[in-house]
């Protein structure tokens, strides 16, 4: 038996009361959320710093990413659906909005190195000033862990059509979305941060 | 059990094999992961006390040519960054491995391949960092990697470190999840919170420590690597980075990280003092809220390692009093271990003797450090010995001392054999003097205003006295290491044997043969009392003072008799792909240092195969 599944089994018996599986989840994220927050307070401190490169204000288009954080927020919604879909037992709708989710999660990420390109092509790389630095490397980490959640995702869909995702399908389905959902959360504070307070520059 | 259903078939079968080698390599029994961190961090042990003996060969006398001042940076630094990350952590980490589940009364740990991956990454990390030696130069900045130091070294040390260290953290994040979920989630039924033995209260605080520091060093280590492998400019003056800003994220984990280390030696501590006093912990609520406290605090007190940056009065004052204020909780733990011992039945045994000299030292490395918080007089120590000795006092003095008291407490229920009395005493007294010798001149040289890091000093600074001192301690230091070690081999054959219960123990480790069998307990424990095994084997007299029970309880001779019994105890079944996941972090580490796409495509696809392997391994009941 594998070992998530002895946790699956025994998971009435938990000292606490909460599935081993989850509670670990929430411990990562815990973790993750000091990764962001120092990532985010690097960026703080080096917002205005631009040299000779464009500042946030020439180069951010708030409207397109405005556009790709409404794409991103919606796949929370596809992703709580395809939760319910596996509580009411309907693996092939549960497929149809993590593929949904996942697609969502593909079309923000195309939108960041849209993005990406564009600032090089601007004139911002990494290496320009400290501002560029900690912009990049704190979207580009975002857009990592987008990646990370959308290759879950597809897991979890391969899975189900090759009859592998039970049992505990739905925990598995679960425990994705707390992961998606905090990347998605995290992505609020980052385009709060990054896109709408304007900086002296 | 070949009637599951075969659509929960993997792509391998899982290995089987109990013994042999491979049985090592695919294992996820947390206690044979416990002991392959214990010999993994005794062998680094070797390896750091060699490059610290070789920092003492070259200060033994003034001007001294034993290594060039490039060598001398590279040997210093992976002495720090050894005996921090290869020795003192992963020793927690290997007794936390074997005993917490036991102490708890649990099977095995919430993950068991989580935690194998965890091991086999500590040691590729740790491997990693080596291969530095061979591929043009090893770290050479510090542990602490300062800032522009790190950046603008142009040899790959410290690229090997950012991404050493980056490896080693992950190892520790997963621990550390591993321990929370369950210390907190698979304790045996009546194992309350409060009835926990100290040694896993600490685990706990130290995990989440772990958990919460961490991430802050993976992302200054992040920017570390690329500054340096990229051209990003987060640590570059020129462009108006920010150096301190490295000393910022570097301490918000360092620390806590102090702590890490230091809280798992003194749950140790906590247990053995007890047992050899035949008192219960004095204290106990006292004692844990101490460690919750410190593990808070621990939190807020980071800048006074850069008092000499020039933060500003308000900062300064600010950090100055959290930090002589967290010397609160830390002494009450003292007077938690002295009540403790006061009048109890004492018995001087080898672990007892290294758990006083814990306390002993531990209060001379605690007083030094206190003095630190206090702003000006730090001004005076900052960059000498001074620092080196108090941070020697608590770590070798405390958490080393801590950690081979516990060596010698749980050894003969590691391997069933106990090692020698007499020449764990020979061993004690050896280090402990030699470790006085080494590390308390270095306050006096510290005050005389020797700098620390300097690969020489001249002659007539009057500091060649004090330095032979050490010098000369520090080779002791090292000759109560072979002692330890011969105690080691020689124990394999000619130690004495152990029985279950061979120190009159009072925890549920102590209640199941020794070594234990895989699945630990064979009925698993119901616990009734704080120190529960204690009571099922006394009871007390009207004056309150202990009897022994001779019948009744759940001791370890009824638990020992029914091992026989255990066909139908299901244990998780070994993998081998913890270990291919955890190989593909130094060769994606490789990729980065030599930014060679093969070499990243090559190591992100090994990452991507053991865990596709992990995630579709076969449930154990087809075999």
């Amino acid at each position: 038996m594998a070992t998530q599944d002895i946790v699956l089994d025994t998971q009435e018996h938990t000292s606490t009361g909460v599935d081993n599986v989850k509670l670990a989840m929430w411990a990562f994220l815990g973790s993750e959320c000091l990764f962001f927050a120092s990532l985010i307070s690097t960026y703080l401190l080096y917002r205005n710093d631009v040299l000779s490169g464009p500042t946030p204000s020439e180069i951010y288009d708030i409207p397109f990413t405005s556009v790709s954080s409404f794409v991103l927020l919606m796949s929370s919604l596809t992703m709580v659906l395809a939760l319910g879909a596996i509580h009411r037992k309907d693996e092939r709708q549960m497929r149809v909005w993590l593929l949904a989710t996942a697609v969502l999660g593909m079309v923000f990420i195309g939108g960041q190195i849209y993005e990406f390109t564009t600032f090089v092509e601007e004139g911002m790389k990494l290496d320009t000033s400290t501002f560029s630095s900690a912009f990049f490397v704190l979207t580009g980490f975002h857009g990592a862990h987008v990646t990370v959640g959308i290759l879950l995702l597809l897991t979890l869909v391969m899975m189900s059509l090759f009859g592998r995702l039970s049992p505990g399908a739905e925990r598995k389905v679960e425990m994705i979305g707390l992961y998606w959902h905090f990347v998605d959360i995290v992505w609020v504070v980052i385009f709060t941060v990054v896109y709408l307070i304007p900086t002296n520059g | 059990m070949a009637t599951a259903a075969h659509a929960q078939k993997g792509l391998f079968s899982r290995p089987r094999a109990k013994t042999g080698w491979f049985s090592w390599v695919t294992t996820v029994d947390h206690k044979k992961i416990g002991i392959m961190y214990m010999f993994t961090a005794l062998f680094f042990f070797i390896v750091g006390g060699v490059e610290a003996l070789l920092i003492r060969a070259q200060l033994a006398q003034p001007n001294g040519q034993v290594l060039s001042a490039d060598a001398y940076n590279q040997v210093f630094t992976m002495h720090g960054l050894t005996m921090i990350f290869l020795v003192v952590m992963p020793l927690g980490s290997a007794l936390m491995n074997y005993f917490v589940p036991l102490m708890i009364g649990a099977r095995d740990v919430a993950f068991p391949r989580i935690n194998a991956f965890s091991y086999w990454v500590y040691l590729f990390g740790g491997l990693f960092l080596y291969t530095s030696f061979a591929l043009g130069g090893a770290p050479d900045g510090g542990w602490f990697g300062y800032a522009p130091l790190s950046t603008l070294q142009t040899s790959d040390g410290m690229t090997f470190y950012a991404l050493g260290l980056q490896i080693l953290g992950i190892a520790s994040l997963g621990g550390a999840i591993n321990f929370i979920v369950t210390i907190l989630n698979m304790r045996a039924p009546g194992m309350t919170l409060m009835r926990m033995p100290v040694f896993v209260w600490m685990t706990l605080v130290t995990s989440f420590l772990l958990l919460f520091a961490m991430p802050v060093i993976a992302v200054a280590l992040f920017q570390l690597m690329f500054d340096r492998v990229w051209g990003a400019n987060f640590f570059d003056a020129t462009v108006g980075g920010d150096p301190v800003l490295w000393q910022h994220l570097f301490w918000l984990f360092g620390h806590p990280e102090v702590y890490i280390m230091i809280l798992p030696a003194m749950g140790i501590v906590s247990d053995i003092l007890p047992t050899f006093s035949g008192k219960p912990i004095f204290g106990y609520a006292a004692i844990v809220f101490a460690g919750i406290a410190i593990g808070f605090m621990g939190w807020g007190v980071w800048a006074h390692h850069m008092f000499s940056v020039g933060l500003g009065p308000v900062a300064n004052s600010a950090f100055a009093l959290s930090t002589m204020f967290i010397a609160v909780p830390t002494g009450v733990k003292i007077f938690n271990w002295l009540g403790t011992m006061w009048g109890g039945s004492i018995r001087f045994k080898t672990p007892l003797l290294f758990a006083v000299g814990f306390v002993t030292m531990f209060v001379i490395g605690g007083l030094s450090g206190v003095s630190h918080a206090i702003v000006p007089h730090d001004g005076q120590q900052t960059d000498t010995y001074y620092i080196v000795a108090h941070f020697h006092y608590v770590l070798f003095g405390g958490a080393v001392f801590g950690l081979f008291g516990g060596m010698y407490y749980w050894w003969p229920k590691m391997f069933g054999r106990h090692l020698g009395e007499g020449l764990g005493k020979v061993h004690f007294w050896l280090m402990l003097i030699g470790f006085n010798l080494a590390f308390g001149p270095m306050h006096i040289l510290g005050l005389q205003g020797m700098p620390r890091r300097q690969d020489t000093y001249p002659d007539n600074m009057g500091w060649n006295f004090w330095n032979l001192i050490s010098t000369v301690g520090a080779f002791l230091i090292a000759v109560s290491i072979l002692v330890f070690f011969w105690n080691v081999v020689r124990s394999r054959t000619k130690g004495e044997e152990a029985g279950a219960d061979p120190w009159d123990g009072r925890t549920l480790e102590w209640a199941t043969a020794s070594p234990p069998p895989e699945h630990n307990f064979d009925v698993i424990p119901h616990v009734t009392h704080r120190d529960d095994f204690w009571h099922t084997k006394y009871a007390t007299d009207e004056e309150g003072e202990p009897v022994k029970v001779f019948a009744g309880g759940s001791g370890s001779d009824e638990n020992i008799d029914q091992v026989h019994h255990t066909g139908h105890i299901h244990m998780p079944d070994p993998s081998f792909w913890p270990v291919v996941a955890a190989f593909g972090l130094p060769v994606l580490a490789f990729g980065v240092l030599y930014i060679s796409t093969p070499t990243l495509v090559v190591g992100g696809l090994i990452l991507l195969v053991g865990l596709f392997g992990w995630g579709l391994e076969p449930s154990a009941e087809e075999h």
